[in-house]
């Protein structure tokens, strides 16, 4: 355990009683002692804390916002330039071969972009950002920030009795708010499905920033394992396993994430790593797909668990790559790949299991109905 | 009450062995959502992978401790899972087995034994 880092927040998971686990190099809490199940429901009925510091947190400068929005739109297939000041984006990084190298958050802040990536490609993305666009556009890495989620219906009432400038914000919108005295900067967003904040607060202020929003009777620590659960749930991919540098945008079912100016026929089409690839796909689709299955019985299919099109025989189909027990599903859930001709909603596949094939069905994303504030 | 270093304990009842897993076992597994269940009349061999249990986290396997037959099976499990967690040394027994060599319960350890193994 020597080697792993920790977060500022890592003296207070202890105190809190939580597991520690090793997770992209930090040592993080899996588990808090009111367990998986128990926090998952929780974040979905109140609020639920999480500690997301493990996360790279990067700010892109420059001569002036057009500057910035068109530099990073060189690395990714969004529609950076028109995002209007004080609102987000999901986006990601794609390489040559149209693969995803690594997904993440972009907010207009003024003139400059701050950009939230997945801890274990942090170090890949900065230096890909910092080769691609430096010394054009200053690319910072924020190292002396934590950052916290709290996510669920309660979470509004908890920030905004802080700072009130909280109630109007929107989904995806970003605002810095001032939470006891604390400078903060705000997203309404999140990886649950549910109404929520994600916030940057600086490192020295961090644990009694999360101390006083604890104070809450609504909120509740949530540890990684219920982070997982709460994402598949919602439909939302895992890095490295539900997309991956070896999956395009149009295999993951992210076509969504990219705007129509980036498109064929759009203003700024292409220009992207990998734009001939994924501009070729959206017009003619891709061999196989992202899919959410939902198991018939109550044994999991987890990750890795083969797909088949019929109950003996054959060739896999394809094969999940998220799964586990939905707690607010109150049943099994998962997602994957199959080929594009079985992704329809309710068709019918098994996957096997401990040597046996169990029926699954392909079903429309996400398993819980989105709870934002649109 | 008996207990194996695969953190399961034996009971005996009018004959047969119980066989369930600990409470230790229970909190080490976390919330479990998914039991199965051998067959009943299943003839089984020490360390047969008798039962799976999945929990939030991952699935595990329950081993037979000695060498028998399955007799009969808490099928109450299949749908209520969620009792391993709560009365895993009671209500949450797995099967109850005939055994064939008497002599193989003479490894197990008695309760303190099984405090000390967990330390």
């Amino acid at each position: 355990m020597d080697d792993l880092a920790q977060t500022p927040l890592y003296d207070l998971h202890v105190e809190l009683g939580a597991k520690m686990v090793p997770f992209a190099g930090y040592s993080m809490p899996v588990q808090y002692p009111l367990g998986v199940m128990k926090e998952h429901l929780h974040c979905r009925a109140q609020a639920g804390l999480f500690d997301v510091s493990h996360m790279g947190q990067v700010i892109l400068s420059g001569d002036s916002w057009d500057a910035v929005a068109l530099a990073f739109e060189r690395l990714v297939p969004m529609d950076v330039l028109g995002l209007e000041d004080g609102r987000q984006r999901y986006g990601f990084f794609t390489n040559d071969a149209g693969g995803i190298e690594d997904d993440l958050m972009f907010a207009r802040r003024g003139d400059d972009l701050f950009v939230v990536v997945n801890a274990a490609c942090k170090v890949a993305d900065v230096a890909r950002m910092r080769a691609a666009l430096e010394p054009e556009i200053t690319v910072t890495e924020i190292t002396d920030r934590a950052l916290i989620a709290l996510q669920g219906p309660g979470a509004v009432d908890v920030v905004a009795a802080m700072d009130g400038r909280a109630a109007d914000m929107r989904f995806m919108d970003v605002r810095d708010l001032d939470l006891g005295g604390v400078p903060v900067w705000a997203s309404r967003s999140g990886y649950t499905g549910e109404d929520g904040f994600e916030i940057s607060v600086p490192e020295a202020q961090a644990e009694a920033l999360v101390r006083k929003l604890l104070d809450h009777e609504a909120v509740e620590p949530i540890g990684l394992g219920a982070r997982d659960s709460l994402r598949l749930e919602a439909g939302l991919c895992l890095y490295g396993h539900d997309i991956s540098a070896g999956t395009t945008p149009i295999e993951g079912a992210l076509i969504w994430a990219i705007q129509k100016v980036r498109r064929d026929g759009g203003d700024r089409a292409g220009g992207f790593p990998g734009s001939a690839v994924i501009l070729e796909q959206l017009s003619g689709g891709a061999g196989h797909k992202r899919v959410g299955l939902l198991p018939e019985g109550r044994a999991p299919m987890r990750e890795g668990t083969p797909l088949y099109d019929a109950e003996t025989e054959g060739a896999p189909v394809g094969q999940v790559t998220s799964g586990g027990f939905g707690p607010s599903v109150g049943g099994p859930v998962a997602m994957g790949y199959v080929s594009q001709n079985l992704s329809d909603v309710g068709t019918s596949l098994w996957g096997e299991v401990r040597g046996k094939r169990l029926p699954v069905t392909v079903a429309k994303l996400p398993f819980v109905a989105p709870n934002f504030k649109r | 009450m008996k207990f194996t270093e695969e953190h399961e304990w034996l009971r005996e009842e009018d004959g047969e062995m119980v066989v369930g897993i600990t409470i230790h076992a229970a909190e080490q597994l976390g919330d479990v959502v998914f039991v199965e269940l051998p067959e009943e009349g299943t003839t089984v061999s020490k360390d047969d992978e008798v039962v799976v249990i999945e929990s939030v986290k991952a699935a595990s396997d329950i081993l037979a401790p000695v060498d028998g037959e399955i007799t009969e099976v808490n099928s109450a499990l299949a749908d209520n899972p969620g009792m391993v967690n709560d009365d895993p040394q009671g209500e949450a027994w797995f099967f109850k087995m005939k055994i064939s060599d008497e002599s193989q319960m003479a490894d197990f350890m008695d309760e303190a034994g099984y405090q000390k193994f967990i330390g």
